[in-house]
């Protein structure tokens, strides 16, 4: 009798071990779950948030428009893109909204679009040193003929004034004829 | 007591050449972008120089990436210049395409596609809506585009057997009869 009751209490403590393992596992098991949600969470929420980094915010239309003023249309000559209305100019606007969407830098975007489309999208001319040569030749030149003119129409006047008023008809041009002039006055 | 000027000194000869010699440089230098200018495409009956074309993903030629022109003698070439914003070039896009399934078989002729300051992403829209194959890529830095001196787009070039332009359409062509006959005239 007494050792049914022994072996009856030892099924039963044996009963209880299994119990409490299983109970421990579980225990785990849910520690585990719980775990490898608030890691999946955190993971998620990281991804979103560098995602979100890498996006930026939506440029405005400010934003774009003072990167296209710097570019001009491919279509119509001389039209900066900020003002173009060609479709073309649109789709420019575009590609440098997305670029900017990107994290792309002005000076970035500026490089891409001289790369794919040339340097006659910044404005700046195929060949520099004879577009501002010319330029700035014709300037020089062109003021230089300008003094010299003035240069001529001031000497006839200054000779006129040398000489008495009845006799200002008989000026000459040539500077040796007015010297001659001078120094037969000088001898009277 | 009159004044007297100076006698002027002249500007001593080789400078007068220098400065003359400057002066027609700079003439011709003009000279010569006004005439590149008002010189129209590329005519028929010059051999065209060698140019790199970069396709589209999806629109290679024969699997391959890049071609250079030089690399298609021996084949009549049909190379199209056009864009996505440009209407015109929509009005040709069926023939082309209906032109591209005729004659591919054959192997003797290449239809290339030169995509003149587009963005990628609309030239894709372009060429899935009108269910163009044949090869297609863009006009980096418009170097192609430059070299044809073309004046718009859609313009389109046949280049003969042995590297020769043939013959030049500006603007739409009227049906893709247009197209089979100056491609007929050169398989001859």
């Amino acid at each position: 009798m007494i050792g049914d009751l022994r072996l009856e209490i030892e099924e039963r403590k044996n009963e209880l071990k299994t119990e409490r393992k299983i109970l421990m596992a579980t225990q785990k098991n849910t520690n585990y779950k719980l775990l490898f949600t608030i890691l999946l969470a955190l993971v998620l929420s990281i991804s979103m948030y560098s995602f979100a980094s890498a996006q930026g915010p939506a440029p405005t239309d400010d934003e774009v428009n003072a990167i296209a003023k710097k570019l001009f249309c491919p279509v119509c000559e001389n039209t900066p893109l900020d003002v173009c209305p060609t479709e073309a100019c649109r789709q420019w606007r575009e590609q440098i909204r997305q670029m900017l969407i990107e994290g792309k830098t002005e000076d970035e975007i500026i490089q891409y679009f001289i790369d794919t489309y040339g340097a006659r999208a910044s404005g700046d001319p195929p060949n520099k040193i004879a577009s501002y040569l010319i330029p700035v030749t014709a300037i020089f030149l062109g003021t230089a003929l300008l003094l010299r003119a003035l240069q001529m129409w001031k000497k006839p006047k200054a000779a006129e004034s040398a000489i008495p008023a009845g006799e200002a008809k008989q000026v000459h041009q040539d500077e040796y004829f007015n010297k001659l002039e001078d120094e037969l006055k000088k001898r009277k | 007591m009159t004044e007297t000027n100076p006698p002027r000194r002249a500007v001593p000869l080789w400078i007068q050449i220098v400065v003359w010699v400057f002066l027609a440089g700079l003439l011709v230098l003009v000279a010569l972008g006004l005439s590149r200018r008002q010189q129209g495409t590329v005519q028929p009956g010059e051999v065209i120089d060698d140019f790199a074309l970069t396709f589209y993903s999806g629109y290679e030629l024969s699997g391959k990436t890049e071609i250079k022109f030089s690399d298609l003698r021996g084949k009549v070439v049909v190379l199209n210049f056009w864009a996505s914003w440009c209407k015109p070039c929509e009005q040709e896009a069926a023939d082309l395409q209906q032109a591209w399934t005729e004659y591919a078989p054959t192997g003797e002729v290449v239809f290339l596609g030169v995509d003149y300051v587009d963005t990628e992403a609309d030239a894709r829209v372009y060429l899935k809506k009108f269910g163009i194959t044949y090869a297609n890529g863009a006009d980096l830095a418009t170097k192609i585009s430059q070299y044809f001196r073309i004046k718009g787009v859609p313009e389109t070039y046949f280049v003969d057997r042995e590297g020769v332009l043939r013959y030049v359409q500006i603007g739409p062509f009227s049906g893709v009869d247009q197209i089979r006959e100056q491609i007929d005239l050169l398989l001859k």
